[in-house]
């Protein structure tokens, strides 16, 4: 496959698109380095999810370009999706194949020599060699969606698109996924990820974009748009107990190993 | 890209071929209400029905036949409908596949369980008494007729399997495919109908292919019945192939 290693992973220029009358997107700009993790963030119906569907080639823009490991998405489609992997909203496996099928299936897509050896790595190195032989329907909403990613991770394509993967996972599969999010980019893999959680982005990327009314308003690093509001203040606040404190107070030091993790 | 369309639709084939050995329930359903039609026909309303020199059972199964897979396309319709709200088709057209090769191999499941049905009305049929003297080659054009109509039939499957909002919907233009065989001469010679009703039966695609397969199973000359048989079909087919395709490619941006 031919790379182009002197253009950004990801450039994005001008871009506009409308349903109907709704312009969704009215001119997004912003480029993404390789081997960085960069965060999209917006609140429901900024148009996060739009522009990943421009950037894998599932969607035309109305206006603009955009370029993927140097390759056009109008007009070198071919090319993107060679570079490209693509997790939706939604995990996006087949409930009636097991684990271990799901990757077969995606490595012969991507006709890989070896997919069963490909599949079985995967299921190690995910958690899921005890899952692997099940049917996809009995695995947990973790699960899945850690079998989603390794789908994505066949074939290491250079960049991948992560649109909202942790939006209904519990804290300890969220973990998982970051974690996994942070193994990717440690090999040189561009990451773009979407997100409405703060803490997300915050935890991840390397530079955090935010859209809002279908433009980029910030794209900076953390410490960057933390300097965009005022220094922060020393201010001094009487601390009221909490329930917590009462109730750990009263019920005693027995229950304190169990408020970690509360706070999710 | 092109140079995979074969090898990327057999891994496709062969992920929802899985599908179906998984829920053989589907094919179960769908040769169900062929065989209680059949049942019914043969065994309550047919004594009462003239169908001339032939025996009832060998009347009716052309008909049957068509209903089997009037029946089953309706799956084809609903598997894609969850392919595409699960977004896995998502993930397939974000992948470096040929891309004519996921509603291709939808099409070919599609031919595989219909066929498997057909086989299993005929099994029934046989036990219920149907006879038919045809040899290879008519036994053969049969099967030609056959996929031909589950093609054209499945290509139409696609359009609302793509364009559907509800699982509901994606099943539902079925219903009045299963209808029209008995506005025809599947059940009862046209010749006792009313001038417009008679009109319509003798006019519509179910009638010429049901003479025809008759025709072959009772080994009459199939006489124009065949030509008229065969022209619906590939005509519905190029058509349902042209539509499906184009909702296909508005579906992939």
């Amino acid at each position: 496959m031919p790379t182009r290693p002197q253009a950004p992973a990801i450039q994005v220029q001008g871009l506009e698109k409308s349903y109907g009358k709704l312009r969704v997107l009215r001119g997004v700009e912003f480029g993404v380095a390789r081997g960085s993790i960069f965060a999209l963030l917006g609140s429901n119906g900024a148009g996060k999810t739009t522009v990943v569907r421009i950037l894998s080639t599932l969607l035309k823009a109305d206006a603009g370009t955009a370029g993927v490991n140097g390759f056009d998405v109008a007009t070198q489609a071919a090319d993107v999706r060679e570079s490209i992997s693509l997790t939706g909203q939604f995990a996006a496996v087949d409930e009636i194949l097991s684990g271990r099928e799901n990757l077969v299936l995606v490595a012969r897509l991507r006709h890989l020599k070896g997919p069963g050896k490909i599949a079985d790595d995967l299921l190690e190195r995910f958690s899921l060699a005890d899952a692997g032989a099940r049917k996809v329907s009995t695995y947990s909403g973790g699960m899945r969606r850690r079998l989603d990613i390794a789908m994505s991770l066949i074939g290491n394509p250079p960049v991948i698109f992560l649109d909202e993967p942790t939006t209904g996972l519990d804290p300890q599969a969220r973990l998982e996924v970051w974690q996994a999010v942070r193994e990717l980019a440690g090999q040189g893999t561009t990451v773009l990820l979407t997100t409405q959680y703060l803490d997300e982005a915050e935890h991840l990327a390397d530079r955090i974009a935010i859209l809002h009314e279908g433009r980029i308003i910030v794209n900076g690093t953390l410490t960057e748009l933390k300097q965009l509001l005022p220094p922060a203040k020393v201010e001094y606040v009487e601390k009221q107990p909490t329930l917590e404190d009462v109730f750990l107070a009263l019920v005693g030091a027995d229950s304190k190993d169990r408020n970690v993790g509360t706070n999710a | 890209m092109t140079k995979h369309v074969f090898g990327d639709t057999a891994v496709l084939l062969g992920r929802s071929l899985r599908h179906i050995t998984r829920s053989v329930d589907t094919v179960i359903t769908t040769t169900i209400t062929p065989i209680a039609m059949m049942l019914l026909f043969v065994y309550v309303f047919g004594g009462a029905i003239k169908s001339g020199s032939v025996s009832y059972v060998n009347y009716l199964l052309p008909g049957i036949l068509l209903i089997t897979v009037a029946s089953g396309i309706a799956y084809t319709a609903f598997r894609l409908f969850l392919d595409m709200k699960s977004g896995i088709f998502e993930r397939f057209q974000s992948m470096p596949i040929a891309r004519s090769s996921v509603p291709w191999a939808h099409v070919l499941t599609s031919l595989v369980a219909n066929l498997i049905s057909l086989v299993v009305v005929v099994l029934v049929a046989l036990l219920m008494g149907f006879r038919s003297g045809a040899g290879v080659a008519a036994w053969l054009a049969v099967a030609g007729i056959l996929i031909l109509f589950t093609l054209a039939l499945t290509w139409l499957a696609v359009i609302p399997g793509l364009s559907a909002k509800t699982a509901d919907g994606a099943g539902a233009f079925s219903y009045p495919l299963i209808f029209l065989p008995f506005v025809s001469s599947a059940f009862v010679p046209t010749d006792t109908m009313p001038g417009p009703v008679r009109a319509f039966a003798e006019h519509q695609p179910v009638t010429s292919i049901v003479n025809a397969i008759r025709d072959l199973f009772t080994q009459q000359p199939v006489g124009t019945d065949i030509w008229t048989a065969l022209t619906w079909c590939l005509g519905l087919l190029i058509a349902a192939y042209a539509l499906a395709m184009a909702t296909y490619r508005r579906k992939i941006a």
